[in-house]
């Protein structure tokens, strides 16, 4: 069965493929669409080659920017992009790990400030592969496999 | 160009180091300079520390300044429940530059983000300890007459002491420096850091007990083997003695070589080393008073 067909197609707007079943909620919530006014239709626990189990946004009429769909990147890295224009994708899109990453992750440091008083969380990226994230408060790298969602 | 705060080792360029060093010269042949004349300095000291504490008053007062502030945080309206932010905001507004203490890390960073006025750490938890990095090299500076081909033993807990480890940023700007580690497995210089000077270039070499290759240095570097950084007291039970500096293991170190110790020392320095005249620990605190005031005229453009 045609998998694009088990979430159905949008005119305008943004298809979001390829994103891991169970960070659908996060990436939901960092892309901020629990308040977005457009017509949202998701799909998860779809078969997946890569993912095994994979989610799909389709948002319509909501075009997004570079930086904007780049915070995705940690918790979706392989994450794709369609554009559709008149039920035509225009264009695809992979997503980036930007070189900075602010108010996304925790500090996986239990001593760093930024978890015991209301900061935005700032971190430089230190290297994509493996996700290696230097806070820019207490300095502590938070890895990949630390990485939390705030 | 004046850096507006001092929060991490590497917010400083290697002309502020050098800068530093020859303000902090200046100093200890001239203490009391009026350059803080009419202004007051905060030092804010969520947690006790008497050497860091009094050595930035000592210093504040001898450049006239004036003092306000606390010594820890349960005098403060911390234990009240007040936030760190609001505490900066209030007290950036009394004051002309804040010298703070804290637990915890990244909170001198976050001050200096509310603050409109400068602001020194003065150590936050276990991340930096800025100052304290300066006057080590300050005291290198003056007894070896160089910071340059610097042959450095760093000994005892390398994984957790934020002294060595910015010291050994801050070294590694110049020429031709070689480090030497002596720790317990457990306490071995994170890989992070050996990344960091492999990335440069720079020479290190680990040992895991003191051996006689500490008659090459130019400096040994004692810190504290804490027993509460042990998971297993077995494993502290067993390289508790194994860091201990007595006189007897001086004899073929190099008549120039000195010794250094952030202190409070406990037992890795034998009280018999005390009265060699390579022990440099206590000289190396009184080096505090003259870098902290080098530091804070540095940063208000005094000098």
């Amino acid at each position: 069965m045609d998998k694009a067909l088990q979430v159905s197609a949008i005119k305008d707007g943004t298809v979001i493929d390829h994103i891991p079943a169970e960070r659908l909620f996060d990436v939901i919530n960092i892309l901020e669409l629990d308040s977005c006014r457009d017509m949202i239709t998701f799909g998860t626990n779809l078969d997946s080659k890569r993912l095994g189990l994979k989610a799909i946004i389709k948002v319509a009429n909501r075009f997004f920017q570079g930086q904007e769909i780049n915070k995705i990147a940690l918790i979706a890295p392989n994450a794709k992009l369609n554009t559709i224009k008149n039920y035509h994708v225009v264009e695809k899109r992979v997503v980036e790990i930007p070189s900075e990453i602010t108010n996304i992750v925790k500090c996986f440091n239990p001593k760093c400030i930024t978890n015991h008083e209301s900061i935005t969380t700032r971190f430089k990226v230190e290297s994509k592969k493996p996700i290696e994230l230097r806070c820019m408060y207490c300095e502590k790298i938070t890895s990949e496999k630390q990485v939390v969602i705030r | 160009m004046h850096p507006k705060n001092l929060i991490s080792i590497t917010d400083f360029t290697k002309d502020d180091y050098l800068r530093i060093m020859e303000l902090a010269a200046e100093f200890e042949n001239e203490p009391n300079q009026n350059l803080l004349n009419g202004k007051i300095v905060a030092t804010l000291f969520y947690e006790p520390s008497t050497r860091t504490r009094i050595s930035f008053e000592t210093a504040i007062t001898r450049l006239g300044g004036r003092i306000v502030g606390f010594t820890d945080s349960s005098s403060s309206s911390v234990s009240k429940g007040e936030t760190l932010h609001d505490t900066i905001r209030m007290v950036s507004n009394y004051v002309d530059m804040i010298v703070m203490r804290h637990p915890l890390e990244g909170s001198a960073r976050y001050a200096s983000q509310i603050a409109d006025v400068p602001v020194i750490n003065a150590g936050d938890g276990a991340n930096q300890h800025p100052t304290q990095t300066l006057l080590d090299m300050y005291s290198i500076m003056k007894t070896q007459g160089r910071l340059d081909n610097i042959n450095i033993f760093l000994v005892g807990d390398l994984k957790y002491g934020r002294t060595v480890h910015s010291l050994l940023q801050a070294l590694s700007v110049f020429e031709n420096p070689i480090f030497n580690f002596i720790a317990p497995p457990e306490l071995a210089m994170p890989i992070e850091y050996k990344r960091y000077l492999d990335e440069k270039g720079i020479r290190y070499f680990e040992h895991n007990e003191f051996t006689n290759i500490i008659s090459e240095a130019d400096i040994i570097y004692m810190t504290r083997v804490q027993k509460e950084r042990f998971t297993d007291p077995m494993e502290y039970e067993k390289v508790k003695n194994v860091y201990i500096l007595r006189n007897n293991m001086l004899e073929n170190t190099k008549p120039t070589m000195k010794i250094l110790h952030p202190l409070p020392r406990v037992n890795e320095i034998h009280t018999d080393v005390d009265a060699n005249p390579k022990a440099y620990y206590f000289t190396q605190a009184l080096n505090g008073m003259y870098t902290r005031e080098a530091i804070i005229s540095h940063i208000i453009g005094l000098k």
